[in-house]
């Protein structure tokens, strides 16, 4: 299972330099820190806590192969009518998409057109994305949080003491990184408007920051730094900051979102809708990967406790 | 050329791969991956057909005529945070079914369900 866990970490890295390929940087950025980064953790917490090892399949997995490969073959017989790779005259590129390309410039003000067409031309649809990661949060909470307090820190205390001191060099590097990896979240946070980057990237690395820290230090000196209320109002506030940008401009007389409503000179009012919207994405992503992770190793913790309690 | 549809055959091999995962294995936590896979390769799917021969990354610049199309860059840079936070809700019920049966073995539940019945 290990392995299995590990690879799948490789194939996220592995399919973000695919996007990099195929154009799609700000797409590759967020695969690079989900896939090979998060993601690959939480199955590893994961596995912690349900065991390691894989029961042999009892049943023949001949009737499964013959489902896939019947599967796959009418699906490959179904892409022989579609548009060739690359092509310029694809259905996809006909639509609206022009219009973004040419358009987006006097509209939105904002180069980099992933951003604007996220955070402007559908920032409804993001909206609701923003919902549905902070919904996810919340079930995750509400399935593994721990409401009793975990006895025995200080036995916690003096493990993580003697961890530390084995990964001395581990802790000393991240140490010195962490600063630079929040520095950088910052700026692909507020520089999504011109480069690859913008709210959901930013959150995620932000996470991976503060988690790589409570990986090291251990769970009780980062539950001490970061505050778990804090964290969960923090998520909230994020998509509150989203839906409020959207309330202003409905008080303006304009409709849901329409940005031009907040300052006199619309390209100005795009900009700032923008940066406050990716600004609540960016607060949300973030606290809802912390509030994720947290549980996941706080559950792990508390259970230890119980077994070391009980004998 | 037929072999210009190769982009949508890799898709379709890894979204295959995916499926036999979730649907051979028995183990919670293996389903979960498999499941990631499949959802890997419709991204893969997406940001292939936004591709275009000659095109560039959709950050407006000076001399650049031919861009990448933004819209499914935008669809599935949303769908991959969204699916770490669905990924990381089905982890957590793997967990929770493992403290309640004592088993992600989808079978040995089934025998607990059945036992209790």
């Amino acid at each position: 299972m290990f392995a299995v866990i590990m690879l799948s970490g490789i194939y996220g890295l592995l399919s973000a330099s695919f996007f990099v390929a195929m154009d799609a940087v700000d797409v590759a950025f967020t695969e690079a820190s989900v896939g090979a980064g998060i993601s690959t953790l939480l199955m590893l917490v994961a596995i912690t806590m349900t065991g390691r090892s894989e029961h042999p399949v009892r049943h023949k997995p001949v009737l499964a192969l013959v489902v896939v490969i019947v599967t796959g073959s009418l699906l490959i017989y179904g892409t022989l009518d579609m548009p060739y790779f690359g092509s310029v005259t694809a259905p996809v590129h006909q639509h609206v998409a022009p219009q973004y390309i040419n358009d987006s410039m006097q509209q939105v003000g904002v180069p980099n057109i992933v951003t604007s067409v996220l955070a402007s031309y559908r920032g409804f649809d993001t909206f609701g994305e923003v919902v549905v990661i902070f919904t996810a949060g919340m079930g995750v909470l509400a399935l593994l949080s721990v409401v009793r307090r975990p006895k025995g820190i200080a036995e916690i205390d003096s493990l993580n003491k003697s961890m530390h001191e084995e990964y001395l060099v581990l802790r000393i590097v991240a140490k010195m990184l962490i600063p630079f990896i929040l520095l950088f979240a910052l700026y692909v946070q507020f520089h999504g408007d011109f480069g690859p980057g913008g709210g959901f990237q930013a959150g995620v690395i932000f996470a991976a920051a503060i988690i790589l820290y409570s990986m090291l230090f251990g769970m009780s000196t980062a539950r001490r730094v970061i505050n778990q209320s804090l964290i969960q109002l923090l998520a909230a506030i994020g998509v509150l900051l989203y839906g409020s940008v959207g309330v202003v401009s409905l008080l303006e007389d304009k409709h849901f979102l329409d940005y031009s409503a907040l300052s006199a000179d619309p390209i100005a009012g795009q900009h700032l809708g923008i940066l406050l919207i990716e600004l609540g994405v960016g607060i949300t992503v973030a606290s809802v990967m912390i509030i994720i992770f947290f549980n996941f190793a706080g559950r792990k913790n508390s259970e230890q406790n119980q077994e070391s309690n009980e004998s | 050329m037929i072999l210009g549809l190769y982009n949508y055959w890799i898709v379709v091999v890894l979204m295959m791969i995916g499926f036999y995962i979730v649907i051979a294995h028995g183990n919670l936590i293996k389903k979960i991956v498999g499941l990631t896979i499949f959802q890997t390769s419709v991204f893969i799917f997406y940001i292939s057909m936004a591709k275009v021969e000659g095109g560039t990354a959709p950050i407006l610049a000076e001399g650049i005529k031919q861009y990448s199309n933004p819209l499914p860059h935008v669809l599935i840079l949303t769908a991959i945070v969204v699916g770490i936070a669905t990924t990381a809700l089905g982890l957590a019920l793997a967990v929770r079914i493992k403290e309640a049966y004592g088993s992600i073995e989808e079978e040995e539940i089934q025998e607990k369900d059945n036992l209790d019945c």
